[in-house]
């Protein structure tokens, strides 16, 4: 099965094994006519509606304004509907350095989003701490934070790469299973196990 | 000046002055608050600008440097006051001398701990209240892990008060009254751009008091930079106020050539100020688009960004980045000027003219946008001054703050170019300010960009850079006001310390004072002009 | 000018010759109901992608164009994911009119929606004080904007309801005034009886200057009305996040999603049907051919090409103006739109009394 974007042709994906095993994980699992086939819509309508939530710390930010603006346009893709309110929300594209005192920020905006949620790292600080990794005042990377669905690399990142990334995210969300297991949500929930927040309670 | 220097040596005995450019005072604590009433009040001082608090740790002793500067004479002072008290380091404030003082002595109590008598408002500035030391004293080795727990929030402040026999007594303070209606704005928040936090107490809709949180994106740049080599200092330029990137690396190489004593090519300095005037246009262009979409008007954004992107074309063409361009270097510029650049600036001059008459058309003229901005956010000139408020906000007051005229560095001094001020000092002299300079810098750029001369880009300059012992202080004009740059040098490879005076500070310290009694949708439209980069001002 | 009430009494004999009375009323009742929902749903949806691509259009851009033919199908996919997405439990709020404040709000929305003259006999309800009717039930609304931002026990949506329980207030006073203007002239509150009179000549046209007077304050009380910019306060983004529906998640937020387009589409309706003359074609008095030839296109299609027209020059509001603020707002009211508002309601009974009208 090919999982693509009407956008882009399967070849021109860089990390095509890494769909292949969740397709692979997916067929393995199995599941009935009909339920597959409801699946498959519903992953249509989420896969093709990602709303962004308007979060930004820092330069990737004003990357990502980029991205609305006219020359990138992301409205075609259906991603523009960009939302302040992190409860109607379908991703947070962490643009800018996550810093210790923003830390507990982010992870109450991931609480907050509803499900599905997914989250995007973008940029080099986000991924590992980018320039700022030795300061007493930044998080190496938000991966402790929150879970982490595609990083996209660059220092900020160039709007096509955002592009690229957000797309990539579109194609995890279409080998997602709504009805039965879910391999993404299973490991979020392994991963909100593991780092727990006792203070939310919202 | 050597009348003032007279005057201040008879009045302050204990005082010593060295230098003659731009002096240093030295003097002991207990009078440095009379001397400030001194520099700020004497006829030949008018020493009412506060430019920057420097915090230091010498290892034995503690202390801070005053940079001062006259907006009367144009003249620049600083004033260095030192403790040796390693366990409770204390200085004498001067927040009621200068009011933009109260947020610098925080972030100088933040940084090294030194408290500071008579501040009304002594809590952390950047860090949260529960942090462990203070991470630019030298013996700083505290861990601080990151946690996801929500961080203890505290309605109280500290003040310090000197007893009459010496002794300095805590005072706890409520920042807000038991009854107010507190609304917290921010720090995720579509109109603090950026991660800016607002507590606003609010009675219906009107704001009675703003306490102003920052610190969500303080990424320690400057301790950073002292366990780097000069040229390795340089990239964190471009992420402070990531629109002014140009200018804030202007500024530090200046900075580093003038301790070295390099010399640069004049292409290598018309280079730089062209790029320094094109990322102005740029963000100028942006801040309107943003200050038009935080009133509503979402379209205008659209159309200031495509000329923002004319911009980043020709920069992507010569540095190769859309934003982090990295481009000044120590002895001149990275790379030589892409082939197409005059060509390019010229179709963008050719357009300029017609866009900007374009945003007047729609946005000036409207008569909401009228009703929303004029008179809406009023900073008196004395105020912007005491507030340090520098840049087209500051200008927008009546004060002539202009770097590069009363400062001038690289080749400004030789260009024919205008200081837009305005008088009325609310958010439309704010905003067309903006609009003019946008004019004021095409105009730079079609003097120059038919004369770069031939010439190499970049001088050599020795690999592994030292600069001698001492001090050396630089500002320039950044997009959003007067951006200063303190280096002291122990004589090795890397800065003793590195200070980072950044323009946006104030613009958000001055927020509390320019919206009380105005509507919660007057916020945006003041924090909206004021035009303030949260990672700028967090560090 | 086809009559498609053959239609319905076509249905409604058929359904009688082999059911009993009641049972037919029934079917019709549940039949209509359908087919209200569907066309509400399909309408918001059409509504979305609309000012989607209009705004793209403004703001030199292309707009949805990925998912289905021209991106004809981003809304369906928004709809879907809206449908399954998580409803948040809140605690501390108080639950049953939390629940109840989107359901007040999309029906009223939709009761509105039953008097709109669709066509040439193709109304759900014409009865005496239809549009009277119409004014009642678009209230209903407020008060579901208030209960969500009340109820939702966040400081923001309360500020956000305030606003707009103010605007909606008393934008109210301008919206009836122009109402009772028209009214007036048309002499029936009865929404056939308003386009029956239109049938030689349009009201904008036949009332001339205080029918264009109330025609331009409708349009502005309208767009307050269904909270749009410029008078986006209540949601104003820059300012409250989202306003009152900040705390809204999944099908909930989408039902104050949908009417907000919805709502949209009412607004321009009553403008059409007071205005442009609902469903009835553009009729020259004289010009008989021309007239004739109007009469060939569907009544549907003038209705809905009416209020989409209508909506579209609201969409042109939105993305052009910056927003007010809300004293600005209520002085816009209070200070200029009412008075002149009762100014014009003496001008047009003059008009009428003095027969100065065409």
């Amino acid at each position: 099965m090919e999982v693509t974007t009407k956008s882009m042709p399967y070849e021109a994906f860089k990390d095509n094994e890494y769909i292949e095993k969740l397709v692979n994980e997916l067929k393995e699992s199995g599941t009935n006519v009909i339920v597959g086939s409801l699946d498959k819509l519903i992953n249509w309508g989420r896969s093709n509606s990602l709303w962004p939530l308007t979060f930004a710390t820092s330069c990737c930010g004003i990357e990502f304004v980029s991205l609305g603006a006219a020359r990138f346009d992301m409205a075609r893709f259906g991603w523009e509907v960009a939302r302040a309110s992190p409860r109607q929300a379908d991703f947070i594209m962490v643009a800018g350095t996550i810093v210790n005192r923003m830390a507990p920020v982010l992870r109450r905006l991931y609480d907050q989003l509803a499900e599905p949620k997914y989250v995007i790292a973008c940029g080099s600080c986000a991924i590992s701490g980018g320039p700022f990794r030795n300061s007493y005042h930044v998080a190496k990377g938000i991966e402790d934070i929150v879970p982490v669905d595609v990083f996209v690399p660059g220092c900020p990142p160039r709007p096509e790469a955002m592009i690229y990334g957000i797309m990539q995210l579109s194609r995890k969300i279409k080998v997602e299973k709504f009805f039965g297991g879910v391999n993404r949500q299973e490991k979020q929930r392994e991963f909100l196990a593991q780092h727990p927040v006792e203070g939310v309670n919202d | 000046m050597a009348n003032f220097q007279d005057k201040i040596a008879k009045l302050f005995p204990q005082a010593t002055i060295e230098g003659d450019n731009m002096p240093m005072i030295s003097i002991p604590d207990n009078q440095w608050h009379d001397l400030a009433l001194a520099l700020r009040d004497d006829e030949d001082c008018r020493m009412d600008y506060l430019v920057t608090i420097v915090g230091m740790d010498w290892k034995d002793s503690f202390g801070c440097i005053y940079y001062l500067m006259s907006s009367v004479h144009n003249t620049l002072v600083s004033v260095k006051v030192t403790t040796t008290d390693r366990e409770r380091p204390m200085l004498h404030s001067i927040a009621d001398v200068w009011k933009v003082g109260c947020l610098y002595e925080r972030e100088v109590y933040d940084f090294f701990g030194i408290v500071f008598i008579g501040n009304p408002d002594m809590r952390r500035l950047f860090l949260s209240i529960d942090w462990k030391g203070f991470p630019f004293r030298k013996d700083y080795n505290e861990e601080n892990p990151v946690s996801i727990e929500n961080e203890r929030q505290s309605d109280l402040t500290y003040n310090y008060v000197e007893l009459p026999d010496g002794t300095v007594e805590k005072k706890e303070i409520e920042v807000f009254h038991p009854g107010d209606f507190v609304v917290n704005i921010g720090p995720q928040h579509p109109a603090t751009h950026g991660v800016l936090r607002f507590r606003t107490a609010v009675d219906g809709e009107e704001i009675k008091k703003i306490d102003v949180y920052m610190g969500y994106i303080h990424r320690g740049v400057e301790k950073l930079c002292e366990s780097l080599t000069y040229p390795q200092t340089l990239h964190f330029m471009d992420r402070l106020d990531y629109f002014s990137a140009h200018n804030y690396h202007h500024g530090l190489c200046i900075a580093i050539e003038k301790a070295a004593g390099i010399e640069i090519s004049r292409r290598a300095q018309v280079i730089r100020v062209m790029m320094d005037e094109l990322s102005r246009i740029a963000s100028h262009c942006l801040f309107i688009g943003t200050y038009c979409m935080d009133l509503g008007a979402t379209t205008m954004l659209f159309y200031t960004l495509r000329v923002r992107e004319q911009i980043l074309d020709i920069m992507e063409k010569t540095c190769g980045a859309r934003m982090t361009f990295n481009y000044d270097c120590i002895g001149g510029v990275m790379q030589d000027l892409d082939p197409d650049f005059q060509k390019d600036v010229k179709a963008l001059l050719a357009v300029l003219p017609a866009n900007i008459k374009e945003y007047n058309k729609i946005f000036t003229g409207n008569v909401i946008a009228k009703n929303r901005m004029e008179g809406v956010g009023y900073l008196s000139r004395e105020d912007a001054i005491s507030y340090g408020v520098t840049g087209p906000s500051g200008r927008a007051s009546g004060w002539a703050c202009d770097m590069r005229k009363l400062q001038p560095y690289s080749i400004y001094s030789e260009l024919d170019f205008d200081e837009i001020t305005a008088t009325e000092g609310d958010s439309m002299a704010r905003f067309k300010v903006r609009m003019k300079e946008m004019e004021e810098s095409a105009k730079i750029l079609s003097q120059l960009v038919d004369n770069i001369p031939e010439g190499e880009y970049c001088v050599k300059v020795p690999k592994v850079l030292k600069l001698p012992v001492g001090r050396w202080f630089t500002l320039v004009e950044g997009c959003r006001g007067a951006f200063g740059i303190y280096i002291e040098s122990d004589g090795s490879t890397k800065p003793y310390r590195l200070k980072i005076a950044p323009p946006c500070l104030p613009l958000a310290g001055v927020v509390d004072h320019i919206t009380r009694g105005t509507k919660i949708a007057d916020l945006i439209t003041i924090g909206g002009s004021l035009d303030y980069i949260v990672p700028d001002m967090d560090r | 000018m086809q009559d498609l009430s053959t239609i319905t009494d076509a249905i409604h004999s058929f359904l009688l010759s082999f059911l009993p009375g009641w049972l037919t009323t029934t079917v019709e009742c549940v039949l209509i109901g359908v087919g209200l929902l569907l066309v509400y749903a399909l309408l918001a949806l059409f509504y979305i992608y609309y000012e989607r691509k209009v705004c793209a259009a403004f703001q030199c851009r292309i707009g949805p164009n990925r998912v289905g033919p021209w991106g004809l199908l981003q809304s369906f996919a928004d709809m879907f994911k809206i449908l399954i997405k998580e409803l948040i439990h809140l605690n501390h709020i108080d639950k049953f009119l939390f629940a109840l404040a989107p359901y007040l709000v999309i029906i009223a929305s939709m009761l509105a929606f039953a008097v709109l003259p669709w066509g040439n006999g193709l109304q759900i309800i014409d009865f005496n004080i239809g549009i009277f009717f119409l004014i009642a039930v678009s209230s209903i609304g407020v008060l579901g904007i208030l209960l969500a931002g009340w109820s939702s026990n966040n400081k923001f949506t309360l500020i956000g309801a305030l606003r707009s329980g103010a605007q909606m207030v008393s934008y109210e006073l301008s919206v009836g005034l122009c109402i009772v203007t028209m009214v007036c002239l048309a002499g029936t509150m009865s929404v056939g009886g308003i386009v029956e009179q239109q049938s030689d000549l349009w009201f904008i046209f036949k009332g001339h200057v205080p029918a264009l007077i109330a025609f331009v304050i409708y349009l502005i009380a309208g767009t307050a009305e269904c909270n749009r910019g410029p008078f986006d306060l209540p949601e104003a983004e820059s300012e409250l996040t989202a306003g009152y529906h900040t705390e809204y998640s999944g099908i909930h937020f989408g039902f104050f999603y949908l009417a907000e387009y919805l709502n949209l589409f009412i607004v321009a309706g009553v403008a059409s049907l007071l205005f442009l003359g609902g469903w009835m074609p553009l009729h020259i008095p004289g010009w008989d051919a021309f007239n004739n030839i109007m009469n060939y296109i569907p009544s549907v299609v003038w209705f809905v090409g009416k209020a989409i027209a209508i909506s579209f020059i609201i969409i042109w509001f939105k993305w052009t103006f910056p927003r007010l603020r809300i004293d600005q707002m209520l002085s816009l009211e209070w200070k200029y739109l009412l008075p002149i508002h009762l100014f014009n309601l003496v001008l047009m009974v003059c008009v009428i009394i003095f027969g100065w009208h065409f």
